[in-house]
């Protein structure tokens, strides 16, 4: 590719991409080429994307049909890997789901060969941002280009208005125009803070440096079940380098890192292809389009570590130190990395700079709710029928998120719980169903935004039980630097541990409460200010289940253990003596040809006899 | 930790390695990652001369390799099994298929069998959530794992 050494070879170079794109669809309407997007995200790759794609370029070769097979990223469809989307010359594209060799082979023989009509598809999503935002439905911005453009490919970018806020700013704006521009859209960081962004670079901007300032890019997505930030980096890199060299424009700086997680290899991989692809065409590095500007972007790695998401751990990190965090202030923007000023912004935050500034502040800030502008991306798991990444409208409300865009509970169950913000954040319930979800409903009903993650849970999953397990991933992550959090959160899943093991005595509840506001109170950064709140929020809102446990040693839910007890059907069991001889420790009676009986004082809970019964006559109760 | 002697061909590669870092304190972490890719983990003598080439105290390598769950400090298995508990997995019983590989390996989370061929691991989260639960054997993902296919999963491997 030629270089791109003036603001005008960028123009010229869109214009060719979208008359070629142009002229190949028209070729499309006489006959001519089949267009077919595998997404080759990770997920899509462990559920056998890879082999389906190289199946169609083999067989649509030996059938002679002219045909582009393309990877994109992440279409956001995870429940459905693998994911195909066909466009027939002269249709609609068309996204097939569940897409194994067999079914590849369906496609071509009757879709692609047979033009029979298209089965098991799934409704396509618009994809032009700058409609109108409709009720019950996504809305893309960040995701605008993810699972449509090839990431490897910077002239898709290109075609699709790619790097064009940046040569708009470099040619039409002075770095505090640009400042305003974000400011005035009102877009928070979309890390989990929620922090104006536009304030953020302001601070930047202004602050003094020694040699040079750092624009950071924290793709330490450590928030376990969100998984955002990596389908953006897989399927649209340089969205984000644009951001990145964008932001560095505005505040004065010429040297951008991101920050990622090491375990994240295929989004390392395709961000050195955008940043080497970048760099070649003089769209990164030196003389930025012949503007004069200059901007370098390298890569660190993290090595897993769920405190580096905080800002100030995560500098302490690219500094090849442990990773803990420091004492605010001074805030990183004023002295982070190696001393310097530094703007640290999370990858989705990025993803939504380019668009703002083609778009205007204006249309941005008017989607959303009146603090929250904007959309915001999900990653929506667990108990849910479409698993998978999605862009809503700030404000939309819980229920449409679940039921309408979610499809629902998973066999039928009944729904019972959104975790939101992980590990720091809380559990939103029924009674939230018709919340707007926006930054401050969210703290205002003691959970938090987050970075995104939503984990849904039904009428099986013990509420005591999940706050044991964060509380579990909390200490293993806890860095141990200040006491509060080292100490307070290990005696917060002890005190768990022992309700969920039928232990626990009746001061444990408020023993609980206590040590939760303290650890809140006094711990030095985010993670352990925030680590109590699984904690909290599920008493707030399941105190019931807690009592359950602590008072009646009872499990609503059927999750725990130690607080079932085995029982033997007298209608069901034909006294084989099989339970018997298989128990370890011999808790059950009876005679041959007799009902027996499990003396549950005894009974150490293994499961043998369960799986040795073939009447199933013992069951958990 | 017992005395191993390292290869003096691989000594000198790491030294190397260090060199293209340009003995740069601020990259000890990349140092780390591409000692770990050398040597499959970071034993004591490896991270001595870590911390002799870029010229840092020992204690502050040990620290670092300590901190991070991605550095090992003993060899893992042939074929390392890692079992996500990221909280998805965590909801659809990944614990339950944890209990079934310790049981079929017979070993415990952060062990390697004796013949050296598995050991096991937990992670939290490689962001495949659709997949829940997801086990990792080497760089195979398996996503959808059920107790029961663990049998039918090791198979492989033996």
């Amino acid at each position: 590719m030629d270089l791109i050494n003036s603001p005008e070879k960028l123009q010229q170079l869109k214009t060719t991409l979208v008359n070629q794109k142009k002229a190949k669809l028209k070729l499309e309407h006489e006959g001519g080429r089949i267009q077919v997007k595998v997404s080759m995200s990770t997920c899509g790759i462990a559920s056998g994307a890879g082999e389906v794609k190289d199946f169609f370029e083999e067989k649509l070769d030996l059938e002679n049909i002219n045909a582009d097979i393309v990877s994109t990223g992440c279409m956001g469809y995870c429940y459905a890997e693998p994911t195909v989307e066909i466009t027939l010359p002269g249709g609609e594209p068309v996204i097939f789901s569940n897409v194994d060799m067999v079914r590849a082979g369906e496609l071509v023989n009757d879709f692609i060969k047979e033009r029979k009509s298209a089965v098991n598809t799934i409704p396509h999503k618009s994809r032009k941002p700058g409609g109108a935002v409709e009720k019950g439905k996504q809305y893309r911005i960040a995701l605008r280009n993810c699972g449509f453009i090839n990431p490897e490919d910077i002239r898709e970018y290109i075609a699709a208005e790619g790097y064009d806020a940046l040569r708009m700013a470099l040619t039409e704006m002075t770095p505090d125009e640009v400042i305003e521009v974000v400011k005035k859209s009102g877009l928070r960081g979309r890390g989990g803070g929620g922090f104006p962004t536009g304030l953020k670079w302001e601070l930047s901007a202004k602050a003094e440096c020694r040699n040079e300032k750092f624009v950071v890019c924290n793709a330490d997505e450590g928030d376990p079940g969100a998984f955002m930030d990596r389908s953006l980096l897989e399927g649209d890199p340089h969205s984000i380098l644009e951001a990145m060299a964008l932001c560095g424009y505005s505040i004065g700086s010429n040297k951008g890192v991101i920050y990622i997680r090491a375990e994240y290899p295929l989004a390392i991989e395709r961000l050195k292809t955008a940043i080497t692809q970048a760099k070649e065409t003089q769209l990164l590095g030196s003389d930025i389009m012949g503007t004069g500007f200059n901007f370098d972007i390298e890569i660190r790695y993290g090595a897993g570590a769920f405190v580096c998401g905080e800002e100030t751990a995560l500098i302490h990190s690219m500094e090849g130190l442990r990773g803990e965090p420091g004492v605010k202030p001074p805030f990183p923007a004023e002295k982070g990395y190696k001393g310097e000023p530094t703007n640290v912004n999370n990858v989705e935050t990025f993803a939504n700079i380019p668009l703002i500034l083609l778009m205007g502040a204006e249309w941005f800030s008017k989607i959303g709710t009146e603090k929250s502008k904007g959309t915001k991306v999900f990653a929506l798991a667990g108990k849910i029928n479409n698993v998978g990444l999605i862009e809503v409208p700030m404000g939309m409300t819980l229920r449409e998120v679940v039921f309408d865009i979610g499809g629902g509970i998973r066999g039928d169950r009944q729904f019972k719980a959104v975790q939101t913000g992980g590990p720091s954040g809380g559990c939103l319930t029924v009674k939230h169903l018709d919340t707007p979800i926006d930054y401050e409903n969210l703290i205002e009903n003691g959970s938090m935004m987050g970075s995104g993650g939503m984990i849904v849970m039904d009428e099986d999953d013990c509420m005591v039980a999940v706050a044991r397990f964060y509380l579990d991933f909390t200490v293993e992550e806890s860095c141990g630097k200040c006491a509060p959090c080292r100490i307070g959160n290990k005696r917060l899943y002890e005190i768990l541990d022992k309700i969920t093991l039928g232990k626990s005595v009746k001061d444990d509840l408020s023993g609980l409460r206590n040590l939760a506001s303290v650890i809140k109170e006094t711990s030095l950064c985010g993670l352990g200010q925030t680590s109590p709140n699984p904690v909290l929020s599920t008493m707030d809102n399941f105190y019931d289940e807690y009592k359950a446990h602590v008072i009646d040693g009872d499990c609503p839910a059927g999750q725990c253990r130690a607080l079932m007890r085995y029982v033997i059907d007298p209608h069901l069991c034909v006294g084989c003596t099989l339970c018997m001889r298989v128990c370890p420790v011999d808790a059950v009676s009876g005679e041959k040809k007799q009902v027996h009986s499990i003396d549950t004082s005894v009974c150490i809970k293994c499961g043998a006899c369960i799986e040795k019964c073939k009447f199933g006559a013992i069951s958990l109760q | 930790m017992a005395k191993i002697r390292i290869p003096q061909n691989k000594v000198e590669e790491l030294r190397q390695i260090c060199k293209s870092f340009n003995y740069d304190k601020n990259e000890l972490i990349n140092v780390l990652h591409s000692a770990q890719k050398l040597f499959g983990y970071l034993p004591a003598e490896v991270q001595e001369l870590v911390a002799q080439e870029l010229n840092v105290p020992l204690a502050k390598v040990y620290g670092v390799v300590s901190f991070y769950s991605f550095f090992d400090m003993v060899p893992k298995g042939k074929y390392p099994v890692s079992i996500c508990l990221g909280t998805a997995c965590y909801v659809r019983g990944a614990e339950k298929v944890l209990a079934e590989f310790k049981k079929h390996i017979g070993i415990n989370v952060g062990e390697t069998s004796a013949d050296g061929k598995f050991s096991i691991s937990c992670l939290r989260c490689v962001g495949a959530c659709g997949l829940a639960p997801v086990v990792t054997i080497g760089e195979r993902v398996y996503g959808r794992v059920a107790p029961d296919d663990v049998q039918k999963i090791l198979k492989d491997y033996y």
